[in-house]
């Protein structure tokens, strides 16, 4: 292995590995968020169980993707973001939101994929192997190595291994989200946050990324967000309601969609607001 | 409604004086703006006509191969020559100086301004970088040729009153404006979700102008710049004070040398009788720079659009 990977590189050495009776990947802990004057989070908590599937849902505005992008402080882009409170990434509980921990190295441990797939102009090849560049890692070996991984674990090797040298935006919508998935996935982050993954896509695609999802919880804790409660329903094991910034109710997805023990989660559940 | 109450509702409507004023002043707008768009296509084309009819006894007279490959611009000696190589090297010259000039900086300046200067930052440095542009040639090419060049004497040995060296620098100041105009443009174009993802992939800011955003806008900046070497190449002002009007074909830009548009001035200036081959030179000469900036100018064009397709 390189060299620069054990100094610069946290994200690509092994996780840490979680004894086997730890299941919490992260926990959120009275997590409130500004938009400089608007408070966005209302004191939310909830667990990330470890290789679970967490799906975030709730009406437009809620703050479910207010939410996710704390996970890797893509906030902090935006001039008047403001954190209070703890998303703690276990086992060693590094408070992701603190303000003494560099959002980059945040970054580099969590992986995310956007609404909308956004492949970097470049090769097919260089887009999946720009987050190990930013690492560290210069082995061309391995370098392509992971990325065949990569792509193996986004379902898109097979229509993808011939042209990795062509531009990434020949792909469909559908292969540059699963492309944009690979990207996140290459260099083995501890979590992996999908914003709406298949917003922009047509149901076939959306059908692939969906089966794609249930096999990464395997490999990595997913926290997904999405408008689709059929989705959620399909492919998450712990469910988040939110409402209005807060968090209403968390649970098992099961127990959230057969049996929810709070009204407004029940209403919006069958279709009664949102 | 019968049919008949339907006509003669439609009727009425068509016969509404305030309608008809209407039509027939929307009819009077579509004229006056067509008019003005034709007029600029009319003076481009009337520009072309007139450069190929003057220049057409030139090209009947000179052999078009000596034109392309005699290496002396002597069109008012006994012995004339008309190789308009000198011309041209010196023109390339100083143009190639102004974009090593404006390259490195110009790059430097949009990034700056498009991904690091705050909001407010930026709204009070463009301005000033486009009072550069208001700025009459005529003053960047005294300031070259009586500040400049006696300053930079003094560090480059050999360096003449007259020379290709200071324009050219100074033509790069010029047309800094532009070049950052345009690419800054571009690169703003680049939509913010390629930015959040090259954050999210754990880049910095610097990773993410130069890997993302800057190649996110290649055709755009690269457009940016074949427009500013177009305007380089046809800058006339600068080099015909600065850099001399002896036509000289030279490897040394310490040296001075007439560009295309410095002799383009300076025969205008003279009193040539019309219709002699003299005279029709200008003609030439400035066809020979009309073909260089159009293509120039195009590909910066076809460039352009490319980029506003790509998002």
């Amino acid at each position: 292995m390189n060299e620069a990977l054990h100094i610069a590189s946290p994200a690509v050495t092994t996780p840490t590995p979680l004894s086997p009776e730890a299941t919490i990947r992260a926990r959120v802990s009275n997590l409130d968020f500004w938009y400089s004057k608007f408070q966005a989070l209302h004191s939310v908590s909830m667990p990330i169980h470890n290789n679970k599937v967490t799906a975030i849902i709730g009406p437009s505005g809620c703050g479910k993707s207010t939410l996710l992008r704390c996970f890797n402080r893509i906030h902090d882009l935006y001039p008047g973001a403001r954190y209070e409170g703890a998303i703690e990434l276990m086992p060693d509980g590094l408070n992701l939101v603190s303000r003494s921990v560099d959002p980059i190295l945040v970054r580099l441990m969590v992986g995310m994929v956007f609404q909308k797939p956004n492949p970097f102009p470049k090769s097919i090849f260089e887009n999946v192997a720009s987050g190990l560049y930013v690492r560290g890692l210069r082995n061309r070996s391995e370098v392509e190595g992971r990325v065949e991984k990569a792509l193996k674990q986004a379902a898109i090797w097979d229509e993808v291994q011939d042209r990795l040298k062509k531009p990434a935006y020949e792909l469909s919508g559908g292969q540059q989200q699963r492309l944009c998935i690979a990207r996140a996935l290459a260099p083995e982050p501890k979590l992996l946050l999908l914003d709406e993954p298949t917003s922009a896509l047509d149901p076939i695609a959306t059908a692939k990324i969906e089966s794609l999802i249930a096999d990464l919880a395997h490999d990595v804790t997913v926290v997904i967000v999405t408008h689709n409660m059929g989705q959620a329903a399909r492919i998450s094991d712990q469910t988040a309601f939110m409402h209005m910034g807060k968090l209403i109710e968390f649970g098992e997805t099961e127990q959230i969609f057969t049996n929810p023990t709070v009204d407004q989660t029940r209403d919006y559940i069958t279709g009664r607001f949102g | 409604m019968t049919p008949e109450t339907q006509i003669s509702e439609y009727q009425a409507l068509r016969n509404s004086a305030f309608l008809r004023r209407g039509r027939i002043l929307a009819g009077i707008m579509q004229a006056a703006l067509f008019s003005c768009a034709a007029l600029s296509v009319l003076i481009t084309g009337a520009i072309i006509w007139v450069l190929v009819t003057e220049s057409l006894p030139f090209f009947q007279q000179v052999p078009f191969w000596d034109f392309l490959t005699d290496t002396e611009w002597t069109p008012v000696f006994t012995e004339a020559h008309y190789g308009i190589l000198p011309l041209l090297t010196a023109t390339f010259w100083a143009a190639g100086i102004a974009m090593a000039v404006a390259t490195p900086l110009g790059l430097i300046l949009s990034v700056y301004l498009s991904e690091f200067a705050k909001p407010s930052v930026r709204e009070a440095l463009k301005p000033i970088l486009e009072m550069l542009a208001a700025v009459p040639t005529v003053v960047f090419g005294y300031f070259a040729l009586l500040f400049l060049t006696p300053l930079a004497k003094q560090f480059i040995p050999g360096l003449s009153g007259f020379n290709l060296l200071v324009p050219g620098f100074v033509m790069g100041m010029m047309i800094l404006p532009y070049v950052v105009s345009i690419s800054e443009d571009a690169m703003r174009a680049v939509p913010m979700s390629l930015r959040e993802g090259a954050f999210a992939i754990g880049m910095s800011r610097v990773q993410m102008a130069f890997q993302v955003v800057i190649p996110g806008a290649f055709s755009g900046v690269t457009a940016a710049y074949l427009l500013g070497f177009s305007r380089a190449v046809g800058e006339t002002m600068v080099v015909a004070i600065a850099a001399g009007q002896n036509p000289n074909l030279t490897g040394d830009p310490r040296e001075g040398a007439a560009t295309i548009t410095a002799y383009i001035v300076q025969m205008s200036l003279g009193d040539l009788p019309h219709g002699s081959l003299a005279y029709s030179t200008i003609f030439a000469a400035g066809l020979v720079l009309f073909v260089i900036t159009l293509f120039f100018n195009l590909t910066g064009f076809f460039l352009r659009r490319k980029f506003r397709e790509a998002y």
